[in-house]
């Protein structure tokens, strides 16, 4: 066993780990080189943000610009405040868009989608949407569909 | 009765006493000054014979664990039609918690063993006191590059570990079971996030090579300088090891959970 | 006896060294010197803590009473530092050789250099030559430890004892198990280096004529105390009763044949009882 040979698999070793590693950060779990400067921070206040959790992407037309930092109550107003972060290079989105929180499939997790307005100004740095759409609860509307066949089936009753 | 609590009380008097003989050979090893000239050849050796040695069983293990997870992973979300998220079930399970803890069970029974009967070899064929009567400490000679290469080697294994366990998910979800590649990956790279997933497994697995290597060094060296003390401390070496391994996964996946 | 003896004074000094393992008393307040530049044994039954003594000398276990002196430091007060520095000037033969498996003859002879010294490589190797040419085993220098033969690798540890060239070199039992042809060899080397390279020499051993032919003087030990000491001639002219028994290898004497134990026809009776009984 030459000592060239042992030099060098674990060379080759060390390189495997750090392929790896590489596979794991970008190709499993995504992570951007982005810092903190390299994006910028935008607000939302929800009514109701359903299952939405920290770190749901941030979507525009489906494609993901930035994701959800935090989610705090705001105590005043009794509503979410969900922070996002977005590419610097999207900062192209309109001031009156609005965000909705919608869920990915029937049992799919909660992400935003941001729907572009019509604006020629766009958002900045710890801008506010304002326009908002709660998440739609499935409890919710399968409990109004059963309230309203319901309903329904008590106006034929009196027909 | 009362000779069972005496019992008892006795083997936790032992046990703290192990532990703390243990610790203090832990610290006599490690706190010294490093001769980094001297040291790395030595340090590489053992990355050789610790690290390199385990990449076989290592990467045999991964690819049958991926698969096997993808496997039963795909039975089961079929029954939700929601088969595009094996990606993210095989990621997760793996990244947090097969690949760490896997990967340190088998490297308590490759390398930790190999590294008790080497060790208690050399004390009783009367290596060890031969090194100390030249005026070599094999705390130093011995021990400590194999405890670093120990705790070095377990985190490397532990990336291709789960690198290739993906790997071998994606081999059984997509080239067999037919799902989509963009979904595979896509429903995974949104669930995984890397500080909370890919670096506290990693940490476990810091900690894992920690606990391991301690533990094999530690049973060579306070090897009984016999056939049988060999054949003992080696058992103990991976009875101890393993059993230190997932009672520690446990205590750190609750203080990962916990917010952290 | 001691004052009579010439020589360059006192390499190492016991005084009074009383040692105890699981309240065993192993040595029972023993003294005694090494002068410089002689070959001096140490003989003995087995199971008296022969080993035991030279792994005193060395530092690796603490006396319960007495000291030991190298040129007058105190071996059990040094501190573990110190005693690395002072057994840089010892080497040691173990019983079993104890090379380093996973090392070549070369690399093992090149140990203690390698580790204490900061001598170029190309140096190394001449000083590594000349040492296993000493033993004749320079051929032998790529080979691993266990291609050995046990002759072969002692006097490979030899050649790794002496690699520093320390003052003080320490056998421990360097004939047991070696065939005639071997054991003539040994005996010879060790002979050879003392008096070529100026070394002091310890043998430990119970091989009575091989050391009785090239020791200075002899101590013989036996149940912790010293119970014999002399030249080989005054030894075998020795009437003391342990001294006779060991030196002319009888059965039976002051050290008995039997380990103790109760007397032989109560024992049987005791048995037969027991049979009855059932």
């Amino acid at each position: 066993m030459s000592q060239k040979w042992v030099e060098t698999s674990v060379g080759l070793f060390i390189l495997a780990a750090i392929l790896g590693m590489l596979l794991l950060a970008f190709k499993v779990s995504d992570l951007s080189l982005y810092g903190e400067h390299d994006t910028y921070t935008v607000f939302a206040k929800f009514d109701n943000i359903g299952d939405l959790k920290p770190r749901a992407p941030v979507t525009i037309a489906g494609v993901k610009i930035g994701q959800v930092v935090s989610i705090n109550l705001d105590k005043a107003l009794y509503k979410a405040t969900v922070t996002m972060r977005i590419k610097a290079r999207d900062n192209n989105i309109p001031t009156d868009s609005s965000a909705n929180i919608v869920t990915a499939g029937l049992l799919g997790s909660n992400y935003i989608a941001i729907t572009p307005g019509f604006e020629t100004a766009f958002m900045q740095d710890k801008g506010v949407i304002s326009e908002t759409n709660s998440a739609i609860l499935l409890e919710d509307m399968i409990g109004q569909l059963i309230f309203n066949s319901k309903k329904g089936d008590k106006d034929d009753e009196k027909v | 009765m009362m000779t069972a609590i005496q019992k008892l009380g006795r083997s936790s008097i032992q046990l703290c006493g192990n532990v703390g003989y243990a610790g203090l050979f832990l610290i006599k090893t490690l706190v010294r000054k490093p001769r980094p000239i001297k040291g790395a050849p030595l340090l590489i050796q053992e990355l050789y014979s610790i690290g390199v040695f385990s990449l076989p069983i290592i990467l045999v293990a991964s690819i049958f664990i991926g698969m096997v997870v993808g496997l039963q992973g795909y039975n089961i979300l079929s029954k939700f039609s929601a088969t595009e998220q094996l990606g993210q079930l095989v990621a997760l399970s793996v990244v947090r918690e097969l690949g760490p803890v896997v990967a340190a069970l088998l490297f308590a029974g490759r390398a930790g063993s190999a590294l008790t009967a080497e060790i208690g070899l050399m004390k009783t064929t009367e290596q060890l006191a031969s090194m100390e009567m030249m005026g070599v400490d094999p705390l130093w000679r011995v021990i400590a590059p194999r405890f670093w290469a120990g705790v070095i080697s377990l985190p490397l294994l532990t990336m291709i570990f789960c690198a290739v366990a993906v790997i071998g998910g994606h081999v059984i979800g997509v080239e067999w079971l037919g799902i989509d590649t963009g979904a595979f990956w896509s429903n995974m790279q949104a669930s995984v996030d890397f500080h909370l997933d890919v670096l506290n497994g990693i940490i476990k697995s810091v900690v894992f090579g920690f606990i391991v290597t301690w533990i094999a060094v530690y049973q060579g060296y306070a090897t009984e300088p016999t056939a049988a003390g060999i054949s003992r401390a080696t058992t103990r070496t991976v009875v101890y090891s393993s059993l230190a391994v997932l009672g520690m996964d446990f205590v750190l996946t609750a203080i990962m959970m916990g917010g952290w | 006896m001691i004052q009579q003896r010439e020589g360059l004074g006192d390499l190492i000094r016991i005084d009074h060294l009383t040692f105890q393992r699981n309240q065993q008393c192993i040595f029972d307040d023993i003294s005694l010197t090494i002068p410089k530049g002689q070959i001096t044994a140490i003989m003995g039954p087995s199971g008296t803590g022969k080993t035991t003594l030279l792994q005193l000398i060395g530092g690796r276990l603490k006396p319960n009473a007495g000291h030991l002196y190298y040129e007058n430091q105190c071996i059990d007060g040094m501190s573990n530092k110190q005693l690395l520095r002072l057994r840089e000037k010892m080497g040691m033969l173990f019983q079993n050789s104890a090379l380093f498996t996973n090392l070549t003859v070369y690399d093992n002879v090149a140990f203690p250099m390698r580790e204490h010294t900061q001598l170029p490589e190309s140096f190394i190797k001449d000083l590594v030559l000349m040492k296993l040419e000493a033993v004749g085993l320079r051929g032998a220098r790529n080979l691993m430890p266990s291609q050995l033969s046990g002759g072969m690798s002692r006097r490979v540890a030899l050649a790794r004892a002496m690699a520093l060239d320390p003052e003080l070199i320490m056998y421990d039992e360097p004939f047991t198990g070696q065939d005639p042809i071997s054991m003539g060899v040994l005996v010879k080397l060790i002979k050879h280096l003392n008096d070529a390279l100026g070394m002091t020499s310890i043998i430990v051993s119970h091989d009575v004529p091989e050391t009785a032919s090239i020791a200075d003087y002899i101590y013989i030990l036996a149940q912790g105390k010293i119970v014999g000491q002399g030249t080989p001639q005054q030894l075998a002219d020795c009437q003391d009763p342990h001294v006779l028994q060991f030196m002319h290898g009888l059965p039976d004497g002051v050290v008995p044949f039997h380990y103790p134990a109760p007397d032989y026809r109560q024992d049987l009776l005791a048995s037969c009882k027991e049979r009855e009984a059932s």
